[in-house]
């Protein structure tokens, strides 16, 4: 006989008020970051003490492009992933925890999108 | 009869673990240095967007960049960012090998976190030492 109420095997959640989602996509983002940072490091470490003209031209190439905005888009959601953990962690208060995830959300909108806009914009330009 | 509750104590029993004077096991640093990194690396993002966005504007905005990071504040927050990402993504690698199964045992995992560490160290300061010398050092003949 189970212990749980209806409405909890209804709802199919933990103490946690929502699945293992976030858990899952903080995993799936952090090996998908094993390749694409490492490719980022190696590079800028290339491009070192390059002129504007052939750092730009680097990035211009579609292959590169595609890289660099995969590396935005998915460090990004990692990114946000992330401090939402630290912020559900550490802020007790809800009030407070509720206006820091929502700029914890708009940081990695602002960034990521800024970022992608100028990727684009190189690329097309 | 039952024990006295006055009497002293058979022998010194452990205090609380304060934390002002509790030695740090490896894996507790280890720990709050992938969550204190991710945080470092989280502000270094709006570098990597300012680095795009610099790009895309064309050398009179790619310049000011350059020599923002170029300047000895600029070389201690690239290479606190630099550390920063090695060292979350080498413990990262160690956090995913721990969700598959692997490397729980105690020894074991204080070993791995040594060698996160001391791995973090060496590579940082290999990359920062590669491209200061792509940089300075006549690299691009």
């Amino acid at each position: 006989m189970s212990l749980e109420t209806p409405l909890h095997r209804v709802e199919g959640l933990g103490s946690a008020h929502s699945g293992v989602g976030h858990f899952w996509r903080e995993r799936v983002t952090a090996a998908a970051l094993i390749p694409l940072s490492a490719w980022l490091v190696i590079s800028v470490l290339l491009l070192m003490g390059k002129t504007e003209a052939e750092v730009a031209s680097f990035f211009q190439h579609p292959w590169n492009a595609l890289l660099m905005g995969l590396f935005v888009i998915v460090s990004c959601v990692h990114m946000m992933l992330g401090l939402q953990m630290v912020i559900d962690d550490y802020v007790h208060h809800s009030g407070r925890r509720i206006v820091l995830l929502l700029l914890n959300r708009a940081f990695a909108w602002v960034v990521g999108g800024l970022s992608l806009v100028a990727l684009l914009r190189l690329a097309v330009g | 009869m039952a024990d006295n509750p006055q009497s002293p104590p058979a022998r010194e029993r452990p205090l609380s673990p304060f934390l002002s004077v509790y030695k740090w096991p490896i894996t507790m640093a280890t720990s709050i240095t992938h969550r204190a990194t991710g945080i470092a690396i989280s502000v270094g993002m709006i570098l990597v967007a300012w680095a795009l966005i610099a790009l895309a504007s064309g050398p009179e905005m790619y310049q000011p960049f350059t020599a923002a990071i170029a300047n000895p504040i600029g070389l201690i927050v690239l290479f606190g960012f630099l550390w920063s990402l090695v060292f979350h993504f080498l413990n990262g690698i160690r956090h995913l090998a721990w969700d598959l199964g692997y490397g729980f045992a105690v020894p074991t995992a204080n070993r791995s976190g040594v060698t996160v560490i001391a791995l973090s160290v060496l590579l940082s300061v290999g990359v920062f030492a590669y491209g200061w010398w792509a940089v300075h050092g006549g690299f691009r003949a």
